[in-house]
């Protein structure tokens, strides 16, 4: 495994390219159409799903534009009475809350970002410094789990650690003389709780990738550092880290492509009116505005908004990605 | 080989420092364990614990898969979707993965493109319901299958293992009468089973974990997913299910356990399959980041 991370990240399209130089013409491509018809019925159902439902609710979107009425029919959605232009749009972004969830929603990315993001790679460094097999597996595998736990299950752990009807963190706090803490209707410990959440459950499982490409690390590299002298820690910090950056940046580059992404199901699952002001996030107020206050159209205005947005974050880091050398997703 | 005194110091620090990440992790997962034992009595003279219960009880198990009990029922119900789910994900997954390794297939980069968009660009929350809802699968068991039937990236994959499976088998079973059908069938589906095992699995996982859908696309109790039954019971107690037996004798208990036992206990009940299958898990999510996948 030479080139270990592009092979990992990549979805390689590129081999798809000697194809074109096959084209010969209509008559040409109807005779290999012809010559694979049970490759095509074998797609077809699949594909119909992808139609069905990944492109319809795509031009569902058409209704961002209207004044949509879920009580008239299919027919409605195309009429040309309907429309509204972008009054969606313009009521969103004069709202009062256009900036709070916009400011919500980066902030609790960028803190999961800025916190979540150098643990793993530190976790993978220490457990691939362990020479005792059998405590590094059991290390690995109890830390993958809570990425397997559903987002229902995991939010319920982190209530039952929090409330203050005897949850663990408020004993302890009473245990030492303090005062047991509503800690999740506390404005002020929100986002904090929601970071060390996604820390638990997701850094051992991100620390998988880093450990992949430090296998890849030539052991002579590791052997020439200690005849120069280098001790453990300076191997650690000169060897191996240098020989993960590359996976590190672009890994970062994704992950800040993905930031609209702030964690809705977490979200939805542990916030409460009184946390609205540091926890709502453009996910949460579609689903609240749109679908539970049933405005379909402005939520799926706000919705479209962020959609187009994420398209454009995701570009930009695959074109950065590129310039840095790696083929990028796509 | 020996190790000097600073070797063997940073051994140490490295194994306390990754013990204790290693109980942050574990702790609040072993402490709801050790809170759904906790009995009404000894909740009544101790609170609940830290640790461990001084007499452990299954009370709180009793009364969630009681007879008749929707927490029983809600499992039937996502059992069946990790089922069907699982099978028919595979069963839509794998032929068109199979169409997509075919390299001189006519216009395979842009049916791959047409897949590949949908990773990048989706309709979101609102659309997705009107669909659903206009296709009347509202409050219906398929609600939770059709919309999630193949997930994009397993199918890339999957169909990336496959176009390591050299062309010639194919050519051989061609030139021996084999009908294509029987190539899928014969040569190509007994050559994929390591990530048909693996992708299914994940497809399992998935089911088992989804529960969005189900939110907001089924209102009927009784159609519930465990998932959901959990939520319900974690944010307003299982007063509201009081209606379907089983946990309804909760009063007839001599010793009742304590409000947050019940949703402790519920918490290790949704979670126990996926804890029963872990090893096996691990194993196949590990090869599947290798295999080209990054879980975000």
């Amino acid at each position: 495994m030479q080139q270990p991370l592009g092979e990992q990240i990549r979805v390689r399209l590129e081999q798809d390219a000697p194809v074109f130089a096959e084209k010969k013409g209509f008559r040409e491509a109807w005779r290999q159409i012809k010559r694979d018809r049970f490759l095509y019925a074998l797609a077809a159902l699949p594909l119909l799903y992808f139609v069905v439902f990944r492109y319809l609710p795509m031009v569902g979107l058409i209704i961002a534009f209207q004044d949509y009425d879920p009580f008239l029919g299919i027919g409605a959605m195309f009429s040309l009475d309907n429309f509204v232009g972008f009054k969606h749009f313009t009521n969103f972004f004069d709202s009062i809350f256009f900036w709070n969830i916009v400011r919500n929603t980066v902030l609790i990315s960028f803190y999961k970002l800025l916190f979540g993001f150098p643990l793993p790679i530190i976790l993978a460094l220490l457990i691939n410094e362990v020479r005792i097999t059998v405590f590094q597996r059991t290390v690995q595998t109890i830390s993958y789990l809570p990425h397997f736990f559903s987002m229902v299950v995991a939010a319920g752990i982190v209530r039952a650690m929090l409330t203050p009807q005897g949850g663990l963190l408020n004993q302890a706090i009473v245990a030492f003389g303090g005062e047991a803490q509503a800690f999740l209707t506390d404005p002020n410990l929100f986002r904090s709780i929601l970071v060390t959440m996604d820390i638990w459950q997701q850094a051992g499982w991100n620390s998988i990738i880093f450990l992949a490409a430090m296998a890849t690390i030539n052991p002579e590299m590791y052997e020439a550092a200690a005849m120069d002298g280098a001790n453990r820690f300076q191997r650690m910090w000169y060897v191996t880290l240098p020989s993960i950056s590359f996976a590190i940046v672009i890994i970062l580059i994704f992950r800040i492509g993905g930031m609209l992404d702030a964690g809705f199901e977490q979200i939805l699952l542990l916030y409460s009116p009184s946390v609205y002001s540091v926890s709502d996030i453009i996910d949460t107020y579609v689903y609240r505005a749109g679908l539970i206050g049933r405005q379909y159209s402005f939520g799926a205005a706000v919705g479209l908004f962020k959609s187009v947005l994420a398209l454009i974050l995701m570009y930009m880091a695959n074109k950065v990605a590129q310039y840095l050398g790696q083929e990028g997703l796509w | 080989m020996k190790l000097s005194r600073g070797e063997k110091l940073f051994d140490w620090i490295n194994i306390f420092v990754l013990a204790i990440l290693t109980l942050f992790f574990l702790i609040p997962f072993l402490s709801v364990v050790s809170t759904s034992l906790v009995s009404g009595r000894e909740y009544a003279l101790r609170g609940l614990f830290i640790l461990y219960p001084y007499r452990p009880v299954l009370s709180s198990y009793d009364m969630l898969l009681g007879q008749g009990s929707i927490v029983v029922n809600a499992y039937i119900v996502t059992s069946a979707r990790v089922v069907v789910g699982t099978g028919l994900g595979l069963a839509f997954t794998f032929p068109l993965a199979y169409v997509l390794s075919k390299r001189r297939l006519y216009g395979r980069v842009p049916i791959t493109m047409f897949i590949f968009f949908t990773m990048l660009f989706h309709g979101g929350l609102i659309p997705n319901f009107v669909l659903v809802e206009k296709i009347r699968l509202l409050d219906s068991f398929w609600a939770m299958i059709w919309p999630v039937l193949i997930n994009p990236w397993w199918l890339l994959i999957m169909r990336n293992f496959m176009l390591a499976i050299p062309e010639e088998l194919e050519e051989a079973a061609i030139m021996d009468g084999a009908s294509p059908l029987v190539v899928l069938l014969r040569v190509y589906l007994p050559l994929s089973m390591p990530v048909i095992a693996t992708i299914g699995l994940w497809y399992a996982v998935f089911h088992w974990n989804q529960w969005f859908d189900a939110a907001i696309y089924i209102n009927d109790p009784k159609k519930l997913p465990l998932q959901l039954i959990l939520r319900g019971i974690l944010e307003y107690g299982t007063g509201q299910y009081s209606d379907y037996s089983g946990l309804a004798e909760m009063t007839e208990l001599t010793d009742p356990p304590p409000a947050e036992s019940l949703k402790a206990a519920m918490i290790v009940i949704t979670t126990l399959p996926i804890l029963m299958i872990y090893p096996f898990i691990q194993r196949y999510f590990v090869r599947g980041i290798m295999l080209g996948s990054i879980k975000g």
